[in-house]
């Protein structure tokens, strides 16, 4: 199976997805440069890593949503290949319009770095799909601007639509995001945002190995 | 080609949750300010551009604004022109 992982400039969490995903599939990642115009032939999945694109200018991820690489990543995305994306990998995939809302800054204005704990609420994604609905696991999540909005409409288009994919379970909503959302996906299901790193616990010497079973899942459907 | 000054104003759209203009409000409330009733806080952008006309100046800074300068989700835009000259 071949994942392509993109970097931008100020991504951070890079080598901790690549570390995560080689770990998993037994198969290094491709590493694709943000400057780039197509994927390496042959991708099955993308992966957009956590970090500060471009040092969060303008807007978190408005920036790297623009690169070039980004139209690949989005004609891919709605040929319905799996893409995954992890905190700045979600402000990316909502600024491109991949998913809708915004995150916004926390509700508390300050930086949130801390486990939480995660309901899963749907597992159409291919990277949920080992998991039960309404199964819970615990994450670390690290972010300013994780605070996820979006108007009445668009809530119960998410809700009707079953686009919720993972919620802060009760009482542990880190950044005051609208019904303690932690992840959406897209309406066809193959399009995941997520705040928190389930990349940093994968690897045996996490404190746990629960971020490992999303990417056991994605070799699942992909093999 | 003309050379026009424009500017920008991003703000949050009304309804908006906007933390980092309460802040700002709750402490203008603790130096005194008690008439403070809230504070929206934006973006102002500077933009030096060259174009035909100022038609053409205008539709190209609503496209920069909807398709990177604001987030349209959550932010409104105005554009003012502020001068124009010929370049000799």
């Amino acid at each position: 199976m071949a994942v392509a992982v993109v970097v931008f400039p100020g991504s951070n969490r890079d080598q901790d997805m690549i570390d995560a995903v080689e770990h998993a599939t037994g198969q290094a990642p491709h590493v694709v440069w943000h400057a780039d115009s197509d994927l390496p032939t042959g991708t099955d999945a993308v992966i957009l890593p956590g970090g500060f694109s471009y040092g969060d200018y303008l807007r978190c991820g408005a920036i790297a949503a623009r690169a070039s690489v980004m139209t690949a990543v989005a004609d891919a995305a709605n040929r319905g290949m799996p893409v995954l994306g992890v905190c700045n990998g979600f402000q990316i995939l909502i600024e491109t319009g991949l998913l809708p809302g915004a995150l916004m800054r926390n509700a508390s204005l300050h930086f949130v770095c801390k486990t939480v704990e995660l309901k899963v609420v749907h597992n159409r994604s291919p990277f949920l799909q080992t998991w039960a609905i309404g199964e819970k696991w615990t994450c670390p999540v690290a972010h300013g601007d994780g605070n996820y909005v979006c108007d009445d409409t668009t809530l119960r288009a998410l809700q009707d639509n079953d686009q919720i994919a993972l919620t802060y379970a009760d009482g542990t909503n880190p950044n005051g995001s609208r019904d303690d959302i932690a992840g959406i996906t897209n309406k066809a299901g193959n399009v995941l945002g997520m705040m928190p790193h389930p990349e940093n616990v994968s690897l045996p010497h996490h404190p746990s190995r629960a971020g490992e079973r999303l990417f056991k899942g994605l070799l699942d459907e992909v093999e | 080609m003309i050379q026009f000054d424009a500017r920008v104003v991003i703000a949050l759209k009304p309804g908006v949750l906007d933390p980092q203009g309460k802040a700002s409000a709750d402490a203008l409330g603790g130096l005194g300010f008690s008439g403070v009733q809230s504070v929206r806080q934006g973006k102002v952008m500077d933009i030096e551009l060259q174009a035909a006309d100022i038609h053409a100046a205008r539709s190209d800074l609503e496209a920069m604004c909807d398709r990177l300068l604001a987030n349209t989700v959550i932010e409104d835009f105005e554009i003012a022109m502020l001068s124009e000259r010929v370049e000799a």
